[in-house]
């Protein structure tokens, strides 16, 4: 199957998925369905790295299948694992059925090592699925630079090799999203494997657009002014500076307030839902001249 | 784009010339990526230039801080548009856009075209909704009728964006776009922001159209060598002009939380295997396997931490320097136990203070700059007296455990070195590093006493924000 036609179709789909895709963003989209690469999408907190996968699964109809990454993320966890529990049990239904006391090890031994005691994760699930799927690998970089290795093979060959049982080979590849704040460098070897997009704060049309989208109820005059502050936040030197998904919350915020326009007041009151930093806020408060009245 | 559509083999040549820019600009293109970025191409219509540069970035650049670069060689590559952009279709189609512009070439450089010029680029610049197609054009009408540099024979006429930017002076607008603003109901602060911004974009055009002109002229692999700046992590601190800075300031503080990830990532994870057993999470871990611990945990080894006294000269020639590594260790003191900081010219002065936790980069780098005159009597950079008054008034700063770090140029004005004081200071501390923002060629030069400091103290290169990273890492060990 092919994901996306053209970079045009790529839009359209994912604008009708709910994400709105600026021209880079799908072309990257459809050029990784069409060369089947993985994409690594970097970019800042909050601009919608993960939500392009999940519009990608909606826009395809494939399933999502999510490996969240953390620290001490290991092979059992991202790969497969032994059902340990089971097999011992198997052991010893096997010990007390044939009453002599481990008899026929070698049955039991390849008996053990089956599907039957495979537990498989998000990675061996993907890639054994006949059925569209969608990867998303998220925050590869909070993972240590192991696991990187572990993704290797997954990403170059859609493939995995389990000891006991053999070589698992995709039988459709899945359309990869790793997504990374960028809190670490990942390694030359990952990078070289994907396509590279970098997300980033969206201009203030299109920013006006994803609001208005998100939220239905916001009228456009409260929605541009919205914009404009939050783009002069960006442009202070901020611990975190605001992203989509908190200019998404600031305008449910507004709503909620029943706030009709954002003046000086209504933006001091509320501006604990965009700055999340205390020295953050003395900055807006000082650069944006904002006084109580 | 068009041209290049019909003779194929020109196209791939293009393209490996592209590449080979590109790896002598620092990217790491590898012959993988290269061959991706082949069959982007092919996977593609080449009906958008913009869609051919996504491919291309998608495909070999994988690192956001190179982007600039690439985008910068792209256009030398590939332009939009040939000579004076008339005749070509321009990148969105516009065709008919250009017959409208008759007069882009044969105006001449003369005082009327050029006040009528202005006008009209501040006309444009007031718009509320600016077209980028237009803006392009006006640049590359700006650089054909008043940079180019004729006359020096057959293909040795030239083009200067520089020249360009002198007589049109765009600066000069500045007020006149407030003011244009401010009509439209901005206020002042907004209106001379929006102002600044859009004069440097246009300024940035100017210069790439030069750089476009430049390359038709004399080959796109000389612009490459010679035209194309570095990515502001490869830029030298002092070679950065005041755009380039405002950049490389908003770079320090996640370049600093990057680097402190990743220190606290090695630190976890370099001594698993010798720590102590973790034994509660090891039986806990058995009870998966039936008891039998099958993998052991381990307690995490306590971090080393480090004392740090930095003594950082402030004097003209290295305050840039100085502010970019000065904020740079402030935004990593979680790594260091304890930081003192003093700065100096000819007269050594606390700023500890200044550096609170949870600070306001902004609010630091002013107090740092002001209280830069406490650090001068005389005014002229005296490292053999700097050393020595330290000695006498802050070695109480000092220990068996501290780590000195010393940022400066080691040019002092052919005074006195004082190195037996500096030998001093170095002594009563665990190590010490002093960073030269110089290129290492210039050490020994006129008054620099690198050399002779440098025996003393081990002195290190330190001239952008990838080697002051570089740096910190190894420090923090």
């Amino acid at each position: 199957m092919t994901w996306f036609e053209s970079p045009a179709d790529a839009a359209t789909r994912l604008g009708a998925a709910g994400y709105l895709a600026d021209a880079a963003t799908a072309t990257t989209s459809y050029l990784a369905g069409a060369l089947e690469k993985p994409l690594l999408l970097e970019g800042p907190a909050g601009v919608g790295k993960t939500e392009l996968a999940k519009a990608v699964s909606r826009a395809t109809g494939a399933e999502l299948v999510r490996l969240q990454c953390y620290e001490g993320l290991d092979e059992a966890r991202a790969l497969y694992e032994w059902n340990y529990k089971k097999q011992l049990l198997r052991i010893q239904a096997a010990n007390s059925s044939n009453g002599n006391g481990g008899g026929d090890w070698n049955a039991t031994h390849d008996d053990i090592f089956t599907e039957e005691f495979l537990l498989t994760r998000p990675l061996l699930t993907a890639i054994r699925r006949d059925e569209p799927t969608v990867l998303l690998i998220d925050e590869v970089d909070k993972t240590d630079i192991e696991v990187e290795g572990l993704l290797l093979e997954v990403l170059s060959d859609f493939q995995v090799t389990i000891p006991e049982l053999g070589t698992v080979a995709a039988t459709r590849r899945p359309f990869v999203v790793l997504t990374s704040n960028a809190s670490r460098e990942l390694s030359e070897a990952v990078k070289r494997r994907c396509l590279y997009l970098h997300l980033d704060y969206p201009d203030a049309a299109r920013e006006r657009e994803i609001l208005q989208q998100q939220v239905p109820d916001l009228d456009d005059r409260i929605a541009e002014q919205l914009v404009a502050t939050v783009a002069r936040m960006r442009e202070l030197e901020l611990k975190k500076a605001p992203s989509i998904a908190e200019s998404v919350d600031w305008a449910r915020t507004l709503i909620a307030l029943e706030i009709r326009d954002l003046d000086q007041a209504a933006i001091l009151d509320t501006l604990g839902a965009v700055l999340k930093h205390q020295s953050d806020h003395d900055r807006a408060v000082k650069e944006l001249k904002l006084k109580r009245a | 784009m068009s041209t290049d559509r019909a003779d194929r083999s020109g196209l791939l040549d293009r393209h490996l010339a592209f590449v080979e820019a590109l790896r002598g600009a620092g990217l790491s293109v590898s012959l993988a990526e290269d061959l991706d970025a082949v069959a982007a191409l092919s996977a593609l219509h080449w009906t958008s230039r913009d869609t051919v540069r996504d491919a291309f970035a998608a495909t070999m650049v994988k690192k956001q801080s190179q982007r600039t670069t690439f985008d910068a060689l792209f256009d030398v590559y590939f332009p939009g548009m040939v000579g004076d952009g008339a005749g070509t279709a321009s990148i969105d189609g516009e065709g008919a856009g250009e017959g409208e512009q008759g007069e882009g070439g044969p105006v001449r450089d003369n005082g009327e075209a050029l006040l009528s010029f202005r006008d009209r680029l501040a006309e444009m610049l007031e718009a509320g909704q600016m077209d980028p197609a237009e803006l392009q054009r006006m640049a590359a009408e700006m650089v054909g009728t008043f940079g180019s540099m004729p006359g020096r024979g057959p293909g040795l006429s030239s083009w200067s964006a520089y020249t360009a930017l002198q007589r049109v002076a765009p600066q000069e607008l500045i007020d006149r776009l407030v003011q244009g603003l401010m009509a439209d109901g901005a206020d002042e602060d907004d209106a001379r922001r929006v102002a600044n911004q859009r004069i440097g974009a246009f300024t940035a055009m100017v210069e790439g159209d030069a750089r476009r002109r430049i390359a038709e002229e004399k080959g796109p692999d000389h612009v490459a060598d010679v035209a194309v700046r570095p990515s502001i992590d490869q830029l030298a601190f002092m070679a950065a002009r005041r755009t380039d800075l405002d950049e490389m300031r908003k770079e320090i503080f996640p370049l600093a939380r990057r680097l402190a990830t990743r220190l606290a990532k090695e630190q976890h994870s370099r001594h698993a295997r010798s720590a102590p057993l973790d034994f509660r999470r090891t039986v806990r871990a058995s009870m998966a396997t039936g008891g039998v611990p099958m993998t052991t945990h381990h307690r995490p080894k306590r971090p080393h931490r480090t004392d740090l006294v930095v003594l950082c000269d402030v004097s003209g020639s290295t305050a840039n320097f100085a502010q970019f590594t000065l904020l740079f260790v402030f935004a990593l003191r979680e790594v260091f136990q304890s930081m003192r900081a003093f700065t100096f010219i000819d007269h050594v002065h606390e700023v500890t203070g200044h550096f609170r936790p949870g600070a306001d980069p902004v609010d630091v780098l002013a107090d740092l700059a002001a209280s830069a005159s406490h650090a001068a009597l005389w005014g002229r950079t005296n490292y053999g007296r700097v050393f020595t008054k330290f000695a006498e008034q802050h070695s109480d700063a000092l220990g068996p455990k501290t780590t000195l770090l010393i940022l400066g140029d080691a040019r002092s004005n052919y005074s006195d070195l004082h190195e037996d004081t500096l030998k001093q200071l170095a002594g009563s501390v665990k190590r010490s590093f002093w960073l030269n923002p110089e290129h290492e060629r210039n050490w020994g030069t006129g008054d620099s006493a690198a050399p002779t400091y440098g025996e003393i103290v081990r002195m290190i290169e330190c001239r952008n924000l990838n080697q002051l990273s570089e740096f910190v890492h190894e420090l923090a060990w």
